[in-house]
């Protein structure tokens, strides 16, 4: 199923179902990302791509199924959650930094009051990886004077800065005016390309062609089709997946 | 007028234990009301519900009763003591007990209302990088809950230092019972010992307002 994974999925989800309501946002879903793999989830608006994204940390919960993840079914709560929360990094539609907080001071909350390291030491490397998307200038300039570009790779720094073991992108583009795109995608790649493990809700299909191992095509709650981007892209196998590989690749 | 004069430091006086009275339970009441809104917020159901009950018993019930309960019910009937051998410090803590009891109720919504102030995706980003719910709370949340309330709080504040009138039911000699006191012994001078008190009130109100005022402007955090 994944072909760069040495051993066990990082992440395994078996026979996951969740209601909103009356809505069946996710059905049946059966899915693992390998270590190291880059997994591009696409699909039409309301296909369930971002739930899917949010159940992997347990933003939302599940109905019934199970989700492993690095060989441990997922937390119900308490400190065993917000462990496994601090080893998946997440990056946000809306970027979500905190408003009240300098960009550096963003990026070392999290290691100095959930990993418990030195603030001097967390600040070091915050400035490191503000370096390493683009930002270190903006180090002490808080969320809203900053563009969205620079914001969402502040993000991406924030969720770097604990270190994960994998880093959900759940449609971390869509809020951008579209000439801060790049560097936001050029970030992603380059993480893609040192290795990090990657789960990418997106619309941007270059992105999901360059980066991505696997391509997960979803609609109406349900995987649809998933497999190669080279082979996805150019000759999709459900007549669901051509149709809406159709509006989107015609522009 | 030569009374308010001749007076000055007796109301001078009764003025410093208004302001004591107001700081004293103005902070039990800021620490207290930010329990309870997070009591109000928490994913326990216990916890939640207790916090509401606690907040709609105080907040409906007249601050008078609650002094008088805490003067006569607590003080005398279940013999809470703060003091055994001063009487007026005794009654100074049961209205502080009193007043903090009810303030808090109102901090409580206010800082509940800032809360949902704070956008949903503040919490969830908190909660990705590991952090635990009383984190959550205490470094992300609150911060920005308390400055979107500031001047709501001022307001509060205000109330508060007008309330500790109500604390001369249970005798203690705050600016009020000092006041009726005077008219007692001035007859003839009970306008302007009147309006010397009301001066005395707006010269502690109106810096805080227009304080308060400021430091929401100053703090308010950007989106």
């Amino acid at each position: 199923m994944t072909e760069n994974s040495g051993g066990a999925p990082l992440v395994r989800l078996e026979g996951v179902n969740k209601h909103f309501g009356p809505l069946h946002v996710l059905r049946d879903i059966d899915l693992s990302v390998g270590r190291g793999e880059v997994v591009v989830v696409i699909g039409p608006s309301g296909s369930g791509k971002s739930t899917l994204c949010r159940v992997i940390n347990r933003l939302e919960t599940i109905d019934t199924g199970t989700i492993v993840f690095d060989g441990q079914e997922l937390p119900a709560e308490g400190r065993a959650l917000a462990r496994l929360r601090s080893e998946v990094g997440m990056v946000f539609q809306s970027f979500n930094l905190f408003s009240h907080k300098t960009i550096l001071e963003n990026v070392t909350l999290g290691p100095i009051k959930v990993r418990k390291i030195a603030r001097q030491q967390a600040e070091q490397r915050g400035m490191e990886l503000l370096e390493r998307v683009g930002i270190a200038s903006q180090a002490s300039k808080y969320p809203a004077q900053l563009s969205g570009g620079q914001q969402q790779r502040a993000a991406i720094a924030r969720a770097l800065a604990m270190d994960p073991k994998m880093i959900l992108f759940d449609e971390p583009t869509s809020a951008l005016d579209p000439e801060m795109v790049q560097e936001v995608l050029d970030v992603m790649t380059g993480l893609a390309r040192d290795g990090m493990t990657m789960m990418v809700v997106t619309h941007e299909m270059g992105f999901a062609r360059r980066a991505a191992n696997r391509v997960v095509f979803m609609a109406d709650g349900q995987i649809v089709e998933e497999g190669d981007p080279s082979v996805f892209f150019t000759q999709p196998s459900t007549e669901r997946a051509r149709d809406f590989l159709s509006k989107i690749l015609t522009h | 007028m030569e009374a308010v004069v001749d007076e000055l430091p007796v109301i001078l006086g009764a003025f410093w234990l208004t302001v004591k009275l107001t700081v004293v339970s103005g902070v039990i009441s800021l620490v207290w009301g930010i329990v309870l809104a997070a009591m109000r917020v928490s994913p326990l159901p216990v916890l939640r519900g207790a916090g509401a009950l606690y907040v709609n018993v105080l907040r409906n019930t007249p601050l008078t009763l609650i002094i008088v309960f805490c003067g006569l019910g607590l003080g005398t009937v279940m013999n809470v003591q703060f003091s055994q051998d001063d009487l007026s410090l005794n009654s100074f803590w049961l209205s502080i007990v009193g007043l903090s009891a009810y303030t808090s109720a109102f901090v409580c919504e206010v800082v509940r209302s800032g809360i949902n102030t704070v956008p949903l995706g503040q919490a969830e980003a908190a909660r990705a990088i590991g952090l635990t719910f009383l984190q959550t709370l205490r470094l992300v949340i609150l911060p920005q809950a308390v400055r979107a309330v500031i001047a709501p709080l001022g307001s509060l504040l205000n109330a508060l230092v007008k309330n500790t009138t109500v604390a001369a039911a249970i005798g203690v000699m705050e600016a009020a019972l000092r006041m009726k006191n005077l008219f007692d012994a001035h007859g003839d001078a009970i306008i302007p010992i009147f309006l010397g008190f009301a001066a005395g009130f707006i010269v502690l109100t109106l810096p805080l307002n227009l304080l308060s005022g400021r430091l929401a402007q100053r703090l308010a955090v950007a989106r």
